[in-house]
This record gives C-alpha cells, structure tokens and sequence, in this order.
C-alpha cells in the first residue's frame, strides 16, 4: 500500500488530503484550494483507498453516497407507485382470479396492468424488500466507512498544526497581540473556558474545541434507522407479530385466528349516531346522521389446558369488554380492534301458517336461520315440516334449489304443510317474493310475517413484540437529529510565535454566525489581533468582479 | 500486508452478517403466509371434532392409520363434485384403515344433516361450529383435503376439486404399510 509522506515527516494512508500530524494539504486538489476541505477531517475515506478484490469492491458499491441517495429515491419512488390503487390486502376478495377481476372492473385497463405487474401487491413483493434491504446495508456500510476514520481523526487531534493548515482555514487571524503579549495565551485559555470549550495547551499552542458529539449526529441517526429496520424485519419472525381480521356475527362465538386456544363471542354490536338535525356542514356534505359510537361487546374464552382445536366445550371465561374504535380489548399482548361492521343480516325469520282463502291462521313459527329444527309443531294439531333450507338462493338446477353461499342473503324453503284439513301435507317452495306449489293449488301457504335480524363485527387482531423495538430506533433517530442539528462542533486554533505574534484559525461544521461571536469575545478579552473569514473576502471579490463586469 | 489481510476479513465478516440477513428476511417474507400453516411434511395440529351421529374424533387417536381431513361447505360446488367419489372409496379403503373426515365450515345441523343424507355420504361428518379446526388449519378456499399419514406427518395438501383418480392414488400413498 502507497503511503502519503507529508513536509512533516508523518506517514499519512493512501487518500488522505490533509496531513494527519500536520494539518498540511496532500492532494494535489487540496493544495490548489484556498479554504481546506474539513469534511471527514481529510481523512481516508475507507473505501476510496482500496479497491482490489470482490469483497472491496461490494463494499465500495455500498458504501457510495451516490449509491445510497439513487437507493433513496428509487425507494421513494417505488413506494409511491403502490399507492396509486389500493393495495390487494385491502380488497375483500379471495382468489387471484377475483383480485384480477376487482382491479380490471374497478380501474379498467390502468387496473389490468397494475395488477399484471405486480403493483397490487408491491410492498410484500420481493424486489420491493430487497431495494429496502439494499438501503439498509448501504446505511450500515457508509456509516462504518466515514465514521470509524472521522472519530479516529477526531480522537486523536493535534494541538499544533502547520502553518499551512491554519492559514487554510475559513477564519484566519495573524499579527502581534494588541496589549499584555506574555499573558495573551492564559486570557485565550481563560476566555474560552468560560464560553465553555475545552482547552488543550502544548507548549505555545491552544487546542480549543467545543460540541464535537455533534459531529456522530448523522451516525447516531443511521444506528436509528437500523435499529428501526431490524425491528420491521422482525415481523416476519413467527410469534413476533401477527396482523389477523374476522367477522363475528351477534351471538357467535369463534376460534382467534392467530391466538392459539381463544376463542371470542359477539355479545352485541352496538351502532349509536347522534340525533340532531342536520346543519351547516352536515346539510353540504349529504350527510344524514353522523356516527357517535362503533362498539362491539364481546366476552373472550379460553380453552382448557391440554386442549386441542374443536374442543369448545368447557370454555373458560377470560374477560367481557366492549370495544370502541381505539379502545381495543387487550389481553397478553393481543388487541382486538373495531374495524368493520355489517347491519341487519337476517337471524330468524317468521311466518304465518294461513287459509289461502279465508287468511286464518293457523298459528306462527319462528325459524332460526343458524339453527333450523326440522319439524315445528304448531297448535290445532297442524304441523310444518322444514325439508329444505337454501341461505343464498340464487335458482334452480334440475328442478334442485342451490344456494350461492352459506350466508343468508336470499334464504329459501321448501315447506311441509300438515294441518287437519290436509292430512297429506302440502308442499311449498317459498322464497323471498316467489312462492312455488309443485303439486298444483294449495290450501294453505306460508305468509311471511317479519324477520329479526343481527349486526356483524369486523375485527382486527394484533399481536406486535416489535413495537418497543421500533419505538426505540424513532428516539435514537430523533436523538441523532436533535443532535446534529442543535449543537455544531466549533474550533479555534492558537498559537504564539516566538516573536509574540499570535496566529489563529477557527472551523465550525455550521454556524459561523455563532462562531464569530465567540471569536469577538476572545479578541476583546486577550487582545488579539482581528481575525478574516476568507470566504467572505472570497465572495465579495466575486460580487465585486461581477460588478465591474457589468459596468465594462 | 498484514493489516490488509484484517481488513478484507473485517469487511467480508460485516458483508456476510448484513447478507445472513437478507437472506433471512427474504426467505421469511417469500414463506410467510406458509410459516403458521400447516405444510406437507409438517406434523398435522392434533384437533377433535363430533360427528352428526355425536361420536368424536381426535386425530391422535387415529395414529397407525391414514386420515383424510376433507374441509368443505354445502354451497361449494367442487365439494359436491368430488362426495361420490369420496363415497365409493372410502368404502374401499376403510377396510385398509384409511378414514374420511370431513370437516362442515360451521353450518347448521339442519343443512348439513340435510345434505348428508342425499348425498349419501357414510364417512364422519362433523360441524366446526366455532372454525377453530378451520383456524387451526389455516383454510382458505373450499374445498381443501388434508392427506395425514399413519405417523401424523402431512403428505400432502390439496384445494380445490379432486379426480376419483387422484383421490385413488393419493389415498394410497396415505396406507399404513
């Protein structure tokens, strides 16, 4: 490896710009510049010194700044796309055939291809993960790269520095102190240690540094990032996390999907809205009632110890809570969420056993549609045998009634109608607003008298052992902003020639503003000489050569 | 030389943990909806159901034999499909201890004891009235059939509609030796 010798005698890594003793420019590049590069201290940056084998050269395509900003938006860019259209786990539908329809009958060819590509469902698609991933490894790398040479620089400072180093700074001040010359070094000492720096004195030179944690603000905000990601990475980890929805119906008690041997009973879905008269607002917007409450009372059982699924005898009661929107039943770490509702699906219906003629009826019967009885005894000896239940209804094939699925949207009976007058029975189809009577004219019929109806829950349930994780890399990150960008990391050079001249440089990373300020208080107090911001000089030269060319 | 030497070893070190990793992660992700279900090759979740005629059935109960755990609905069309067929061979194979267990997404007794009896279905039938074998099982679509083997092993997993052919074949893949 090619070692940088410096004027000074000090061995400096290949890639260094500024001499590591010395302070004294190295490159080329940096010798041609008037204000010295401070950034990374003029240190090697790791991966800019080798580039040999395989393992340097992934390490170098990640450690790139380039790299990581193209990482950045290309990340940006791709997460935005999906959410263009909703994502597919927002679509109620089951099978890709379906998700493939929703999206063409929604969003029509735009739909089509969206789906076709993938995008419905981007952010658990592969190269979605990976381009995150590859972010993630470019934080890591670039943060080893530039941090462990930027703190070994910072740790290992000079006080003295060349002459070629101070005169390059920003802020420059040289000539004789203005009064007490043999004491101007203790003032500097003094002065600076009430605006709270820390000195270091070597001989004739002043070493004065304030704020240097801020220069890891950007590195204590990539630990945060990385911590945030290993905790999203987590989810994926069984018994880490679990995301999982179910509709309950008033009354029906079901297995937790996700928590193993619970099970949860809809006792009452409650819907409240407010009862005023619409305003304002209100009136504009179409908007009739406004919803005040979304409550779910449930009761949560467990099953008995040993148990295994189907055993739901014997339940144990755990807790009965009523869930609001954002007020979950919680329980060993799982919250059950209000999510969704669905009103008035039919539970029971009624019907009148009547004379078609004379409308007399012969008594009511009350079905319960989860659970229907096969023959319902009613008074005057007449009897309703039930031979036939269809939920969903949706016609006939080969004379045999089908239904469409097992929810009672369109229930359907075929009835057995046994009374005194016709001991044979008569048999009737009877659906909504059709009634069939295969065997010709009955006698009697089955009139429709009114249904008792039920709500329906949508739950969400949630198990996350990741949160305390995540919370965790949001404060580091937020610690390393506040740190960053609060604090700057101020330094003032001093040093007193032999004659008595005094020559001083001062760095900050941001507020110059501040900078001088300390540096105004210094001068007055120790009487040194008026320092220069170059920069400035700089600049106002350009805007005076600018001037002068427009006046030409 | 030597402090090269650490350095590549150092970062190749970093680059293998950050791509063990990766690797992980995809992996966890690709498998994800797979990692709580049940899988071939996996051990079958051990479950008890009653039947129409109140009998139970526990899986563990069935070991030595082979168990065909059939999920399905009275709505599902491929499920009525595939009832004969199921029919015809369980009255072969039960004599060669395989046994037909089918598994109603939690219907009424009236439905299911209805359609029972036309489709003249003589293997168990039981109701999950709370879906918790269904949850346990992670069922999707209708209908799924779960091969068990004798030694409680998954063989393998099949939704949607079966041929005769296959339940054929795959019921003999599921025989006690």
């Amino acid at each position: 490896m090619n070692k940088l010798l410096c004027e000074c005698g000090h061995e400096n890594p290949e890639g260094t710009t500024l001499c590591q003793k010395c302070g004294s420019p190295l490159s080329a590049e940096e010798k041609s510049k008037k204000i010295a590069d401070m950034r990374y201290e003029g240190t090697a940056i790791r991966s800019k010194t080798y580039n040999k084998s395989i393992i340097d050269k992934i390490w170098n395509f990640f450690s790139s700044v380039k790299v990581g900003i193209t990482l950045i938006i290309i990340n940006l860019i791709a997460a935005s796309i999906g959410t263009i259209l909703p994502q597919e786990f927002y679509i109620s539908v089951a099978t890709d055939a379906e998700k493939e329809k929703y999206y063409s009958d929604v969003y029509g060819w735009f739909g089509e291809i969206y789906y076709a590509l993938g995008l419905s469902d981007l952010y658990s698609s592969l190269w979605f993960q990976l381009l995150v991933l590859m972010l993630g490894v470019s934080i890591i790398i670039a943060s080893i790269d530039r941090g462990i040479p930027l703190h070994k620089s910072l740790k290992n400072q000079r006080v003295k520095r060349h002459s070629n180093f101070m005169k390059r700074q920003r802020i420059i001040g040289e000539g004789k102190p203005t009064e007490t010359p043999d004491q101007t070094l203790q003032l500097v000492e003094q002065s600076l240690k009430t605006l709270k720096y820390n000195v270091r004195r070597e001989d004739d030179s002043i070493l004065a540094e304030r704020g240097r944690f801020s220069r890891y603000g950007a590195y204590v905000n990539h630990v945060g990032l990385i911590v945030f990601l290993i905790g999203v990475m987590l989810h994926l980890v069984p018994g880490m996390y679990v995301d999982e929805s179910m509709w309950l119906r008033e009354g029906e008690t079901r297995a937790v999907p996700g928590m193993d041997g619970y099970f949860l009973k809809n006792d009452k879905f409650i819907l409240e809205t407010y009862d005023n008269v619409p305003q304002g607002e209100q009136i504009k917007q179409g908007v009739n009632v406004v919803a005040k409450n979304y409550q779910t009372d449930v009761t949560l059982y467990k099953q008995q110890e040993n148990s295994v699924p189907g055993q739901a005898e014997n339940l144990e009661k755990v807790k009965q809570y009523g869930i609001q929107v954002n007020h979950p039943l919680k329980h060993e770490g799982y919250a059950f969420y209000q999510m969704d509702f669905r009103l008035n699906e039919i539970k029971t219906m009624v019907f009148d056993l009547i004379n078609k003629e004379t409308e007399q009826s012969l008594g009511q019967l009350s079905i319960d549609l989860t659970n229907p009885q096969e023959v319902y005894t009613l008074e005057n000896g007449a009897q309703v045998e039930l031979m036939g239940f269809y939920p969903d209804f949706s016609g006939f094939e080969d004379g045999v009634p089908q239904t469409a699925t097992q929810t009672p949207n369109n229930p359907a009976f075929i009835f057995k109608m046994t009374t005194p007058e016709t001991p044979d029975g008569e048999t009737s189809f009877v659906a909504i607003q059709q009634t069939l009577e295969p065997e010709g004219d009955n006698i009697y019929k089955m009139k429709f008298s009114n249904v008792e109806t039920r709500h329906m829950s949508g739950l969400t349930i949630r198990y996350d052992r990741t949160i305390p994780i995540l919370i965790v890399g949001g404060i580091i990150f937020m610690i390393g902003v506040v740190i960053g960008s609060y604090w700057n990391h101020r330094r003032i050079w001093i040093e007193q020639l032999a004659d008595g001249t005094i020559r001083m440089a001062a760095h900050t990373n941001k507020n110059w503003f501040s900078m001088k300020k300390d540096l105004d208080a210094l001068t007055k107090h120790a009487h040194l000489p008026q320092y220069v911001d170059q920069q400035e000089i700089e600049n106002n030269e350009h805007v005076e050569t600018e001037k002068d060319g427009k006046t030409l | 030389m030597e402090k090269k030497k650490q350095r590549s070893v150092t970062r190749g070190i970093i680059l293998t943990i950050l791509a063990i990793a990766i690797g992980y992660t995809v992996y966890a992700a690709v498998t994800k909806d797979k990692i709580n279900i049940v899988q071939a090759g996996a051990q079958a979740p051990d479950f008890e159901v009653v039947d129409l005629q109140g009998e139970k059935h526990r899986l563990k109960d069935y070991e030595g034999k082979g168990v065909v755990l059939n999920f399905w609905g009275t709505w599902c069309e491929p499920c009525e499909r595939e009832f004969p067929a199921m029919t015809r061979q369980y009255a072969e194979f039960k004599g060669q201890d395989v046994q037909i267990i089918a598994v109603n997404f939690a219907q009424s007794e009236f439905e299911v004891k209805k359609y029972v009896a036309n489709m003249g279905m003589t293997f168990p039938v039981a109701i999950d009235k709370t879906k918790s074998v269904f949850t346990a099982y992670n069922i999707g679509p209708l209908p799924t059939s779960i091969f068990i083997k004798p030694d409680g092993t998954i063989d393998r997993i099949i939704t949607g509609e079966m041929t005769e052919k296959e339940i054929v074949q795959y019921m003999e893949s599921i025989k006690p030796e």
